[in-house]
This record gives C-alpha cells, structure tokens and sequence, in this order.
C-alpha cells in the first residue's frame, strides 16, 4: 500500500521518530519527501 | 503540529501535487495523533498555522496500523523500532478512522 506513494513522515520525540518512519516506508517502496520529528507538549 | 512543518507541507502540495501524496505519522498519544491528523485533511484546528482552513485531504496513517505493517519488511520493523514495534496499533488505526471517513477529531 506504500509501494510508489510520496510520504510525508511526521514522526513524534516520545513516539516513533520522523527518521525511522522514512527508513521504514522507504523499504516499503515509498518515497519520502518530507520528514520531521514533532514534541507535542 | 509546528507551524514550520505546515509550512512545508502546504508548500510541498502547492508545488508539487498532492497526487500520490500520503501521510505517516509516529505519534503514540491519540489526542496527538487526531490533531495532527485533522491538520493534513481539514486544516489545522487551532486556526494558528498556514494550514488554517486549507483542507488539504490527505491520506493519513500511522506507521504501526495493521495495513501499513503489512508493508514494511517485518525484520526491518523490529530492528528500526525496537520495543516500539510491540505497540498495538489497533487504538491508532481507530483514532484515523474518523478522519479518513471525512469526519472531524
């Protein structure tokens, strides 16, 4: 389901950070086009 | 969500299209996670961000639902998120549900 979709990973600090959402989707087939890491407070 | 990364956001979609285009997110806390997820599909609800009444109605998951898992080289998962990928994702696919059926959080 991920296999030539554009994702935008939005991780979070004290959840699963935006890098290994990227890795993860990348093996997947996706491309990433944007990644961040949020802190929600 | 940071008023930087809506930014980029809306600025990746201007540019760019919104074909093909979804969105993965990490957050383990549900109030988190429907936030951010309202913010991608109907616009950021705190109405303080660029994404502020732009709807931009993009396909949100979380990286530990079911369906996206399925995806991702079970080896690849353990070793990329440790403990994490114990985590039921169930109570995460449940909290996007409404957002993907077009309600609001």
């Amino acid at each position: 389901m991920l296999e030539g979709k554009r994702v935008i990973a939005i991780g979070e600090r004290d959840g699963v950070p935006g890098p290994l959402i990227a890795d993860c989707v990348r093996a997947a087939g996706a491309e990433v086009v944007f990644e961040a890491t949020e802190c929600f407070v | 969500m940071d008023l930087e990364n809506q930014e980029a956001v809306k600025r990746i979609v201007d540019e760019q299209g919104a074909e093909n285009l979804v969105v993965v997110l990490g957050a383990l806390e549900t109030e988190s996670l429907e936030l951010l997820a309202e913010t991608m599909t109907v616009g950021d609800p705190s109405y303080a961000g660029p994404l502020a009444g732009v709807p931009l109605g993009l396909p949100v998951y979380h990286i530990l639902e079911p369906t996206v898992r399925a995806a991702i080289p079970g080896d690849l998962l353990d070793e990329k998120l440790g403990v994490l990928a114990f985590e039921d994702g169930e109570p995460f696919e449940q909290a996007l549900q409404r957002t993907r059926s077009g309600g609001q959080a």
